[in-house]
């Protein structure tokens, strides 16, 4: 009773809810190492991670397909721990669409109504409603293998929002696509899920999904949430060296911390160069870290730069012209795979291989992160 | 590219369907080749005994290949009138018979005729050791009116074409090289004795058959009796050949005492007056016949067309809905013990499950006798199972159950033996349906069972169908483990039929009971394509 009361408190707004959950499969390793994570009602999360990372676990366990070995899964402030997978009301959307092959579309759908036995009418118009939601009303006597599949998605994300699941997870939903598709469709499930106002959980390894997408991105590495936060502030502003390598292109520079001031910090690369970061995850003068500035935010022409702002000498190693982008490689710093991005604008000057630049970034972009 | 009209042409100008037909046949060539050797396998180890099995089920050339005149004869007989068929019957078969007791056939035709009655196989065997005595009488009437009717050389000069007595003499000069030439009836012989001239051709062809010669053989006394009744009548001026003194002879023989050829047969036995033996010839006397599959449903031929044969008599009805019946059971208890095995066997982490997958594979590497002969030991009344029984007191030691010998020894042991066919292709199914089907169904709400139920066992029932079909075809046919354990309640058709391939000698029958079987199996097969779909079996993938 007294440890309900401190729960219900401790996440008043939370809707779903991990509380130190700990999941192993063999005893001896664990998948999921001390999970804390809480999201409102409403939010779109998704669970980013390489494979192994335990996101997939995390999404199993919420579903009730695993049991977490220790800790508490909280749903709308009850602990779901011991409630049958059936009895939890949480939509679905699997990763091979589990589509029942035996049932056409229309039965896929009305089967969540048919098991909890709603009345015919009642049900044809919920099944009604959703492929109308997912433009698939022609489709409704077809079999799923007479569908495409992103029409088989389309009908995977009906069915799990036909009885109106407040959550809803998804399981890398859209891995099987070709990318355009996949693109529509991303946008179609996040709009979907705004309008319908449900709690999604949704679970890639696809960086550029879980950006697009979501309103909170946890990312997942080692059994552990990494980073959870907006798009914008993870890739801006990622919190250690795993999340800056995993989200988007990077380059890091490795050295120590030489001096630190408030929110700047000055580090000495192995090389011996100087340039200026902001310290996010060093604690004190002499840390190694691993400074990391993105490829867009390099800057070769002086005009642009802060007075007084570390320049280095970089070598320009190869230029890959991308059509909307031009990628050019430098030899920064004893690094060969330092990469910078420009805009294809009318202005823009195209780096020759061999030439010699000077190259600087306002500090702010510039993260000392964790070794 | 290039002009519209015209058809499309390779890089070397050839018509492009033409160079791709080139291209596939070669490719098609090298298949059939290495596919050749199994072809003809299957072509002469089980599409030709198939045929010649339906072919048998129906053939019935044997009475009109032996009984060629009698068969002709007996057309106009009719049975109602309860009397045997007359005189020109009897001399046909007298004829007949001559010619068939001394190529050996009579006996086979008599075992032939007397799976329709019995007793006609004796009674052929009994007429065959008497028939050579018949037309001694006008034998004996001839030679004292003229010696020369006793010389087969006069009457190969009188019967047979100048040709062929040539062709006679310079096979004899030559030294007897080989068989003596076939007959060849000279035709005005064969206008006016017709009878006469095609019983010496059955008995020319016969002694040339056997290497003997025509001109040194004594003539059947038969034949002095077919020409005794022919010659008072004939018109002997289309008769060219000299050697027998026919037309001198013509008078006196219309004097002759002739004997009483029906008498004489129904002398040598009286079921030769019987109008049922007369009948089974008559009946069987077409080329082919119905009798066969008639007899397989236990119905015969009469008269009046089919009819059912008398209630003690049935016996293959009741057979093949017995095989049926417990076909359907041993199919439904293998369908029962076999899913959950399936199931373990597909949803178990690898290594456990091949475990199990050994177990199951077992009884493949062991030899079917001794399995079964292990369940003999087993359920007998004094057996393994009934003694556990007797001890724990769940049944007394004066009323043990009795599990073999009927038909539940038979369903056991064969639901045993055909399990593993059930299971394999439940299991291959089974390994087909992603556990994320069974995940979904939950995470929409629907129970354990309801999931299972409505989600997985539709989706294995392709796997049931697959071994359905596979276990109850196996089963109608079986036969080594009913004969075990099978008693008399619990054997198949399929005992039957090899009884009478290897005790009753009765081909015919067991072909027909085959034939039956097969379209049964058949009828199955697209039953349940109809019902089910053929394309919804699946033993794999």
């Amino acid at each position: 009773m007294g440890r309900r009361g401190l729960s219900e408190s401790s996440s008043d707004a939370a809707f779903v809810a991990f509380e130190r959950v700990q999941k192993s499969y063999d005893g001896e390793n664990l998948v999921v190492k001390d999970l804390n994570l809480s999201m409102p009602k409403g939010e779109f999360l998704t669970m980013l991670g390489p494979s192994g990372s335990g996101k997939t676990t995390c999404l199993m366990m919420l579903a009730g397909f695993e049991t977490a070995t220790h800790g508490d899964i909280m749903l709308d402030g009850v602990s779901i721990n011991n409630i049958p997978p059936h009895k939890r009301g949480i939509g679905m959307v699997f990763q091979n669409y589990a589509l029942f092959p035996h049932m056409t579309v229309a039965e896929n759908l009305a089967f969540p109504l048919q098991v909890r036995k709603l009345g015919k009418s009642v049900q044809e118009e919920k099944v009604h409603r959703a492929l109308g939601m997912v433009q698939m009303n022609d489709f409704a006597g077809r079999r799923p293998s007479q569908l495409s599949g992103g029409q088989q998605q389309r009908i995977a994300l009906a069915r799990a929002l036909v009885f109106e699941p407040e959550l809803v997870l998804m399981d890398e939903p859209l891995g099987a696509l070709d990318k355009q598709l996949r693109e529509t469709l991303q946008f179609e499930i996040t709009n979907l899920a705004h309008e319908l106002g449900i709690t999604v959980v949704y679970v890639t390894h696809d960086q550029t999904e879980a950006l697009t997408m979501s309103d909170r991105v946890a990312v997942f590495d080692d059994g552990r949430i990494q980073q959870l936060a907006p798009p914008d502030q993870l890739y801006e502003q990622p919190e250690n060296s795993f999340v800056a390598q995993f989200i988007g292109e990077n380059n890091t520079l490795e050295g120590v911390v030489q001096e630190i001031k408030g929110d700047a910090c000055v580090v000495k690369l192995d090389s011996g160069d100087i340039i200026d970061a902001i310290p996010v995850n060093v604690q004190s003068v002499g840390d190694r870290t691993k400074v990391s500035i993105r490829p867009e935010r390099v800057e070769y022409d002086k005009s642009r730069l802060k007075d007084g702002a570390h320049t280095l000498k970089a070598e320009v190693l190869e230029f890959i012209y991308m059509g909307d982008i031009f990628r050019t490689r430098l030899r920064v710093a004893g690094t060969d795979e330092f990469v910078i991005k420009s805009r294809n604008a009318p202005d823009q000057t195209r780096l020759k291989p061999g030439e010699m630049i000077e190259i600087g970034w306002l500090p702010q972009d510039c993260r000392a992160l964790d070794a | 590219m290039t002009d519209a009209a015209g058809p499309v042409l390779a890089a070397d100008g050839t018509p492009l369907k033409k160079s791709l037909n080139r291209a596939l046949r070669r490719q098609k060539m090298r298949a059939l080749m290495l596919i050749a050797p199994l072809l003809l396998f299957i072509l002469i180890t089980f599409i030709w005994p198939i045929a010649q099995m339906l072919l048998r089920s129906v053939e019935n050339q044997i009475v009109s290949d032996v009984l060629p005149r009698t068969v002709v004869a007996v057309v106009e007989w009719d049975a109602s009138t309860e009397e045997a068929p007359g005189d020109p019957v009897f001399e046909a078969l007298a004829q007949d018979m001559m010619v068939a007791v001394e190529q050996k056939q009579h006996t086979r035709l008599g075992s032939r005729l007397n799976y329709e009655t019995t007793g006609v196989s004796s009674l052929f065997r009994k007429s065959g050791r008497a028939v050579d005595e018949m037309g001694e009488l006008a034998m004996d009437q001839f030679v004292a009116l003229d010696e020369g009717f006793e010389a087969p050389a006069n009457w190969a000069v009188n019967l047979g074409t100048a040709d062929w007595n040539a062709a006679l003499t310079d096979w004899v000069n030559n030294g007897e090289e080989g068989n003596a030439p076939r007959f060849a009836a000279d035709p005005g012989a064969a206008e006016a004795l017709p009878q006469t001239t095609r019983l010496y051709g059955d008995f020319a062809n016969f002694v040339a058959s056997d290497g003997d010669n025509p001109l040194d053989e004594d003539i059947w006394p038969i034949l002095f009796h077919t020409l005794a009744q022919e010659l008072p009548s004939a018109d002997l001026s289309s008769v060219a050949g000299t050697g027998l003194p026919l037309v001198a002879a013509q008078g006196p023989v219309a004097g002759f005492e002739t004997e009483d050829i029906k008498a004489a047969f129904i002398d040598i036995d009286e079921d030769w007056a019987s109008v049922e033996v007369w009948q089974t010839i008559q009946t069987y006397s077409p080329d082919f016949t119905n009798g066969y599959f008639l007899n397989s449903i236990d119905m015969q031929k009469s008269p009046d067309g089919a009819e059912w044969r008398p209630e003690d008599q049935q016996i293959y009805l009741t057979l093949f809905w017995r095989t049926m019946l417990m076909s359907f059971v041993i199919t439904c208890s293998c369908i029962l013990l076999g899913y959950p095995v399936a199931w373990l066997l597909a949803n178990l982490p690898a290594s456990k499950a091949n475990l199990l997958m050994i177990l199951v594979l077992l009884p493949f590497w062991t030899s079917l006798l001794v399995r079964t002969s292990a369940w003999k030991v087993l359920l007998q009344q004094q057996g393994v199972i009934n003694e556990l029984l007797v001890w724990i007191g769940l049944v007394g030691d004066e009323n043990r159950l009795a599990l073999i010998n009927n038909a539940t020894g038979t369903i056991i042991a064969m639901t045993h033996i055909l399990l593993p066919f059930m299971i394999l292709p439940l299991y291959s199914v089974m390994k087909t349906i992603p556990p994320s089907y069974l995940r979904a169904a939950k995470s929409l709400g629907a129970t354990n069972w309801t999931a299972f139920w409505r989600v997985y066992f539709p989706q294995s029932v392709p796997g049931i169908g697959a071994g359905s079909i596979l276990v109850f075809i196996l089963s109608i046919g079986y036969y080594i483990t009913p004969e075990i354990v099978g008693g008399t309640k619990g054997v198949f058709i399929s005992n039957r039929i090899a009884y009478h391939i290897s005790s009753s000698l009765n081909w015919g029958l067991a072909a027909a009971l085959g034939s039956i079987l097969l379209a049964i199996v058949l009828i199955f097969y697209w039953m349940y394509d109809k019902i089910v779909g053929i394309d919804n079996v699946k033993l794999g993938g």
